[in-house]
């Protein structure tokens, strides 16, 4: 999606003046299978580049979300403890998972572009 | 110790821990703790664990899962465990088997939980070949349609653990504790 940048872990954020909105992607959804269970942070709380803040759960696997960028998280989705699939059926629209106020603006040029991140998806697929 | 040459063999070299009748929390506090903090690949056989002790997954609601009253009558202990998956008593005629790996230990695994279960299930083929029919049913591993073991993964962002409690022997009674899930394969 354009307008966003990209983890190699697979996590999305859009930076939109003082907030950043992070999720997980189309390509991490689709590999994880359906979401039954969110765990996320209170806000309030930090977030760090490159370590975890969270967790899904889908076929009977926690996985670990991690955060792209650091900062103080401002809002957690709410409906995702509700509905969890959110994260399957709108990864980068309603499924949103946490919303940031960066600390180091900076890491947000570490990360992927759209095409850059699509390449990545693909290499990473076809290699396994 | 890693051996870098055994990268090029294909399978993962692991160190294995056996362990008999280990509390089932103390093999719990292990497998997180070598999950997050080591770097190496382990493998874990746990020959029973001591009292009947109840293990829900991380989302498991013990309202919906759990006869609670029982449970509380006659103080089953009830543990959350950090992986996913459903509840299950465990007792000493349970055998418990882990993996936890780097997400390089295994060529060409992608770390997403369909592919780590499908590797899981392929090595236990070759354990229980010949003994039943063996598969893996709908992410349960099943003799036929009779499921006899549960397992349960955690994914993190370098490395995962599978684990499994196989049903070597089971007190019919304990099951009792447990209800069924509202959510469960049609097969069973």
């Amino acid at each position: 999606m354009d307008g966003l940048k990209y983890a190699n872990s697979h996590e999305w954020v859009k930076h939109e003046g003082p907030v950043a909105t992070i999720g997980i992607t189309d390509h991490a959804q689709d590999h994880l299978g359906e979401v039954v269970f969110v765990e996320l942070p209170e806000p309030g709380g930090s977030v760090s580049q490159g370590k975890g803040f969270g967790a899904v759960e889908s076929v009977k696997a926690t996985s670990d979300i991690n955060s792209p960028i650091s900062g103080e998280v401002v809002e957690v989705n709410s409906k995702l403890s509700e509905t969890p699939g959110l994260i399957n059926s709108s990864p980068y629209e309603d499924g949103w998972m946490i919303k940031v106020k960066p600390s180091s603006p900076s890491e947000l040029e570490s990360l992927m572009g759209p095409k850059e991140y699509t390449k990545f998806c693909e290499e990473e697929d076809a290699s396994h | 110790m890693l051996i870098p040459q055994t990268k090029n063999i294909g399978l993962p070299l692991m160190n294995l821990m056996r362990f008999k009748g280990l509390p089932i929390l103390q093999q719990l506090h292990i497998e997180e703790q070598l999950l997050r903090t080591s770097s190496e690949n382990w493998c874990i056989v746990n020959d029973g664990t001591n009292d009947p002790t109840i293990v829900m997954g991380v989302s498991g609601k013990p309202a919906e899962l759990l006869e609670i009253e029982s449970v509380l009558d006659d103080q089953v202990p009830v543990i959350r465990r950090f992986t996913g998956g459903g509840t299950v008593i465990v007792d000493h005629g349970t055998v418990f088997v882990t993996f936890i790996c780097n997400k390089e230990a295994v060529p060409n695994l992608q770390p997403y939980p369909r592919p780590i279960m499908s590797w899981s299930s392929s090595l236990y083929s070759k354990v229980f070949q010949g003994i039943g029919d063996f598969h893996l049913r709908e992410n349960d591993y099943v003799f036929g349609n009779h499921k006899f073991g549960g397992n349960a993964q955690s994914i993190t962002k370098n490395r995962w653990i599978h684990h499994t409690s196989f049903l070597w022997d089971f007190n019919v009674q304990n099951m009792s504790y447990l209800k069924h899930p509202k959510r469960a394969p049609a097969y069973r």
